[in-house]
């Protein structure tokens, strides 16, 4: 490797764990109720006394921030693993309809638990929530089949995103319990909510995924290249397939089950990455869209929380914000890019 | 144990298809290190199939294959990937990939687990782009690069693949006539200095005559020929192997003349040894039946004459123009309103050409044409 890409490298990640970082510590400061530095570093660190101050941090804010980072980061390598295996810079969880196929999902099985009013475990959110995105999978696969072109994938990913999300309204609409707040919430995705229970389930989903798509990042380099050059390499196509599915299919599955569908936060990160650190390996995009999904989708929350505080927007609103402009550049310089060629 | 096992690839009676269908089958060839395999035959008739067989990407539907000795379905997908590398027609799809990033995914097979290059390895790759000539890429874009550059990029990366066996389909497609020729004759000296075994499709069949060592003809799903360019290119095997209808194959220069217009002789053009070419081709193209000779059968003009005429006089190579043979054609001469000469002076073997001018400018029906510019 060239001096110049490593240095490159190095001072991309370093600028990106320490942006992370700081937005962590801002996120678990800044909120609707005013908790000084001093003590909000007493209440982590020290041993304060039981106050409301410090269970807004420990048990609102805390675990909500780790979730925003996790489950940001798990988006965003989501995100890359399905532009890698559509070879589509615009793919994505969200704009594929598989987010919302988990959401239908989701919502299915919490609004018939709760009319019988059992609780159910988180785990089985995330079960359902997987087995969502694996159909909508499915569906974007057949269709796929069908279509070379890729606007027409992405045009049938939001086609079915929209009737996903139209079930589930209709589902939410009528669900007649005192839960229907929150459950609306959910579905219009947000991080409040969760606790350090939830937390520790993320972490173990999201880290395990974010290992494995780093353990294939040298398959996946060879996949970028097309089908046929990966099989001469000796990759076995339809396993590695499988397995790519799965992996994307999971990682989103579990933001679904815990956040709900947050958009494009999975298409724009990769990209931004690609764009720091000037290349598309997986080798490096894995870990860096890890790192800055994260970074976004705390960003994105503390907008959410603090713009119109008290009132809350969903996590959706901001994201596509600052997602949805990321998608135009791309599309647009593809375009370039197909007239000068 | 199979035959060929010294061969780097052998091929036994293949059949290969997609799933039930067959494209093509009964097929058998060799090839050994340091030698160019081409296949040929007309569109769609299974030429990237027997390649995509061979690389084991599609499964044989018949027969078996063997590269180094080894059956290829004995051999893992990781053994082949070392043996075997490709260079195919599709375009690959990079992102922010500079040409040296494309010749190092041939190392592939060769590294770790996270796939970073060893010193090894960049050796390799640095050495590859250096016998393929684009080292002064190394740092571009792989989008911003001709398409010539890129079929050398593509092949860089097969060769950093260190592979014994290089399979390529229509390599030259979409190059243009330099690079053509460029590729080909890099593959040729590739091929003797890493001592690999080409196999090869290729529609251009003058550049498969001269550039192969070994042909491969394939038309109504089987292999017709397996041959030397001098076994394949010869007697009208061409025009039947792809159904040759508006025009005419010749052997020896790999040339197509289109079919003339036929119908009465307006024009005796008055030809022979190069000279009288642009006056058939401008007749030709202007649709106007013409009458030619007297051309020797060893003449150059003689394929042009024999596809594009519609009466011609020939002569049997090396022998002076006989009596009979100017008779003939004069006959036919006295008829055209035109006559085209493309001669100044005659030598001993065309002398009897002299005798049709001379008659011609009796009639008054003679135009002169300089041969001076034409090659």
């Amino acid at each position: 490797m060239k001096k110049s890409k490593r240095i490159r490298y190095a001072a991309g990640f370093s600028a990106l764990i320490i942006l992370a970082a700081l937005l962590f510590v801002v996120n678990i400061i800044m909120g609707s109720s005013r908790i000084s530095l001093k003590e909000t570093a007493d209440i982590l660190f020290g041993s304060a006394p039981d106050s409301p101050a410090k269970k807004i941090i420990t048990d609102i804010r805390l675990p909500r921030t780790a979730a925003a980072m996790l489950l940001g980061g798990a988006l965003a390598v989501s995100g890359f693993l399905l532009q890698c295996f559509f070879d589509n810079p615009i793919a994505g969880p969200y704009v594929l309809g598989i987010s919302s196929g988990a959401k239908l999902a989701v919502a299915a099985v919490m609004i018939s638990s709760l009319k019988h009013g059992v609780i159910l475990g988180s785990w089985v959110m995330v079960l359902a929530s997987f087995i969502g995105s694996l159909v909508s999978m499915g569906l974007i696969l057949l269709i796929s089949g069908k279509v070379r072109n890729m606007a027409q994938l992405i045009i049938s990913g939001v086609m079915i995103g929209y009737i996903c999300s139209s079930v589930t309204e209709i589902a939410v609409t009528f669900a007649d319990d005192s839960n229907i707040v929150n459950l609306h919430n959910w579905s219009m995705g947000s991080f409040s909510g969760t606790d350090m229970e939830d937390v520790k389930m993320i972490a173990v989903i999201v880290i395990a995924g974010t290992i494995a798509a780093f353990l294939i990042s040298k398959p996946l380099s060879a996949y970028q290249l097309g089908e046929s050059y990966a099989a001469n390499l000796g990759i076995n196509l339809k396993m590695f397939r499988l397995f790519l599915i799965l992996l994307s299919s999971l990682l989103s599955a579990c933001v679904t089950a815990f956040a709900g569908p947050v958009s494009f936060v999975g298409v724009a990160v990769p990209h931004l990455m690609k764009s720091l650190f000037g290349t598309a390996k997986p080798l490096v995009i894995i870990p860096a869209s890890f790192i800055g999904g994260a970074a976004v989708c705390m960003l994105c929350d503390l907008a959410a929380r603090l713009i119109f505080s008290p009132t809350e927007l969903s996590i959706s609103t901001v994201t596509a914000v600052f997602g949805a402009p990321v998608v135009i550049v791309i599309m647009l310089r593809r375009e370039s890019q197909r007239r000068s060629a | 144990m199979p035959e060929g096992v010294s061969k780097a690839v052998s091929a036994e009676n293949i059949s290969v298809g997609y799933g039930r269908i067959t494209v093509a089958g009964g097929i058998s060839f060799s090839v050994e290190k340091g030698e160019i395999l081409t296949l040929i035959g007309a569109n769609g008739a299974g030429k990237s199939t027997v390649l995509k067989s061979i690389s084991a990407q599609l499964p044989l539907l018949g027969g078996y294959v063997c590269i180094n000795g080894e059956e290829l379905s004995a051999a893992g997908a990781k053994k082949l990937s070392k043996e075997l590398a490709l260079v195919l027609t599709e375009r690959i799809h990079s992102e922010r990939m500079t040409c040296r990033d494309i010749a190092a995914t041939g190392r592939y097979p060769y590294t770790g687990r996270l796939g970073l290059l060893t010193e090894q390895d960049e050796k390799a790759v640095d050495e590859a782009m250096e016998l393929t000539g684009i080292s002064y890429l190394a740092d571009v874009d792989f989008r911003e690069i001709s398409d010539g550059q890129r079929q050398c990029v593509m092949l860089a990366r097969a060769i950093a693949q260190q592979p014994d066996v290089l399979l390529l389909d229509e390599p030259t497609s979409f190059l243009d006539i330099n690079h053509k020729l460029g590729l080909l004759s890099l593959l040729r000296k590739l091929t003797k200095q890493k001592n690999i075994a080409v196999i090869q499709s290729l529609h251009e069949l003058d550049l498969a005559q001269r550039f192969s060592d070994k042909l491969v003809c394939i038309k109504d799903k089987q292999a017709v020929l397996v041959g030397t360019p001098e076994e394949v290119f010869s007697g009208r095997f061409i025009e039947e192997l792809y159904g040759i209808e508006n025009g005419s194959f010749h052997n020896s220069y790999c040339i197509v003349e289109p079919q003339g217009t036929k119908g009465v002789p307006e024009v005796f053009v008055i030809g022979g040894g190069g000279g009288a070419i642009p006056v058939y081709r401008e007749l030709n193209r202007k649709g106007i039946p013409f009458a030619a000779g007297i051309i020797h059968e060893n003449d150059i003009e003689y394929p042009a004459v024999s596809s594009m005429a519609a009466v011609m006089f020939t002569e049997t190579a090396f022998e002076p123009i006989s009596d009979e043979s100017i008779q003939a054609a004069l006959e036919v001469l006295e008829k055209c309103p035109r006559v085209i000469c493309c001669h100044d002076s005659f030598g001993m073997m065309n002398a009897g050409n002299a005798v049709l001018r001379d008659r011609a400018v009796e009639i008054g029906s003679l135009e002169i044409k300089s041969a001076k510019n034409a090659k």
